[in-house]
């Protein structure tokens, strides 16, 4: 609950601005941008995700440290289970799965 | 040496170690507190003490939401949830921390309607899908968790959304060092700050702990040469005789924390008078509650709390463990009746539990990275 998840941002939610889907090793799930409303991000960008809201906005390299810490951590599957977990039900964005370290 | 291809630049990790060695007076015991659950976790993961010399003591602080929560207030949200048409919420981590009569997994299987959510924006998802049920969302977890929340309260409340509730149980991590300070059998010489919790409240709420107690901050990373590098940060203020906050985590932390996230916690949440902490007890305005204008959206001001106050089991020692005054392994349960399998205590149900983490990295004895690296 307390890592952090590296997602990029693919397309914001042409009706919710406040939504937008997010990237995780090939897993695609809605995330909400609201606690990042003083900067807005915009697709191709990289946020740190907690709990469904992404929290801050980092560079791709520290997207990659932090993965590579969840990998370390034995934590990568729990992310990933908690990324597919998100919005209930599957909404089938995701693209053919990736590997973790690549 | 399972791990130590996945181990990135080990020649640093080891010089890190070395500067530890180099920094740290040997006639003086060192004493430093992880506060964050987070850290524990990779400290044990990653056998860090293995590198630190046997004056530098890492204490486990009491950054573990599900750890810190007294199980009364378990045994309240069940007892909410046993209404007719009601559905309890919760993230997986809740879900076997024990209450009196059982943890939600458990009632969950006597027919209670218990769900599993990764995010409080399901749990208003599961509101809206089921307009003829009553959601309530268990909400545990520091400044790292509690913004989300309060931006789905203030969603619900934007929405309409009346068939939803919080029952909050966010606390914030300041008061709970103020208190680990104030106890008079604990003696700190410095601590690695909480990472996540920071990017919210940023660095400046950890001044004080510099300026009035004159015991040195480093924010940190969770990576295994963060850490380490954290400690040689202490380590040099120590030596200098300096006590000021720094940030070895500035990749992800902004000094100033995340203001639109501080913007909805103050808008949804108020401080509590005070509010109970397993093995810390009591500490004064500890903790978040709803304010009065989202009343409608909060578990506490619309149905009847009971309030209970249940004390840990006896032989459990949880307490202690949470202050840093015993180590997980010198609990009496500790390995034996209290296990991750069958967890007694909350310490052993969290992977950011302290007794969970000892357990799986210490106990069970596997070759850690920093065994490898420094052989």
């Amino acid at each position: 609950m307390c890592l952090a998840i590296p997602g990029k941002i693919v397309e914001i939610d042409l009706q919710n601005a406040h939504l937008a889907v997010v990237d995780v090793v090939g897993v695609r799930r809605k995330v909400d941008l609201g606690l990042l409303q003083d900067e807005p991000p915009v697709p191709g960008d990289w946020v740190l995700i907690h709990v469904g809201f992404a929290m801050s906005k980092i560079s791709e390299a520290d997207a990659r440290d932090q993965m590579q810490t969840l990998t370390m951590l034995g934590e990568a599957e729990a992310a990933i289970e908690e990324v597919r977990g998100y919005g209930l039900e599957n909404e089938e964005l995701d693209k053919p799965a990736q590997r973790w370290k690549q | 040496m399972k791990f130590v291809d996945e181990f990135r630049a080990p020649e640093l990790i080891a010089k890190a170690g070395q500067e530890i060695r180099r920094l740290a007076d040997p006639n003086r015991h060192y004493r430093i507190m992880e506060v964050c659950g987070g850290h524990t976790h990779a400290i044990y993961r990653f056998g860090l003490k293995d590198l630190l010399p046997a004056n530098v003591e890492l204490i486990h602080g009491p950054g573990c939401p599900v750890c810190v929560l007294p199980m009364g207030r378990i045994d309240d949200g069940l007892s909410m949830a046993a209404q007719p048409d009601f559905i309890f919420a919760a993230f997986g981590d809740m879900m076997r921390v024990p209450g009196t009569h059982g943890s939600p997994l458990e009632y969950k299987a006597r027919g209670m309607d218990v769900r599993i959510v990764y995010s409080p924006a399901d749990a208003l998802k599961l509101a809206r899908n089921n307009p003829e049920k009553h959601v309530m969302f268990f909400a545990i977890g520091f400044e790292t968790t509690a913004p989300s929340t309060a931006l789905t309260v203030i969603r619900a409340k934007a929405e309409g959304l009346h068939n939803f509730s919080v029952f909050c149980n966010h606390v914030t991590i300041i008061p709970a060092i103020r208190a680990i300070l104030d106890s008079p059998d604990m003696r700190l010489d410095g601590f690695v700050g909480p990472g996540h919790v920071s990017t919210v409240i940023g660095c400046r709420p950890y001044e004080w702990i510099a300026k009035d107690e004159g015991k040195p901050v480093v924010v940190s990373g969770f990576e295994p040469l963060d850490i380490l590098q954290s400690i040689v940060m202490l380590l040099r203020q120590l030596r200098k005789g300096e006590a000021k906050v720094e940030n070895q985590y500035k990749r992800v932390v902004p000094w100033e924390g995340n203001r639109a996230a501080l913007r909805a916690m103050a808008e949804v949440f108020e401080l509590r008078p005070y509010f109970e902490w397993r093995g810390l007890g009591f500490i004064s305005q500890s903790a978040l509650k709803i304010r009065a204008s989202f009343r409608e959206w909060d578990s506490e001001q619309r149905f009847s709390v009971p309030g209970v106050r249940v004390t840990d089991p006896k032989a459990a020692q949880c307490g202690e463990v949470l202050k840093g005054v015993l180590k997980p392994a010198q609990c009496k349960l500790f390995g034996r009746e209290c296990t991750p399998e069958q967890p007694v205590g909350a310490l052993m149900v969290s992977s950011e539990g302290s007794c969970a983490a000892y357990y799986n990295y210490e106990h069970r004895k596997p070759v850690t990275i920093a065994r490898a690296a420094a052989s």
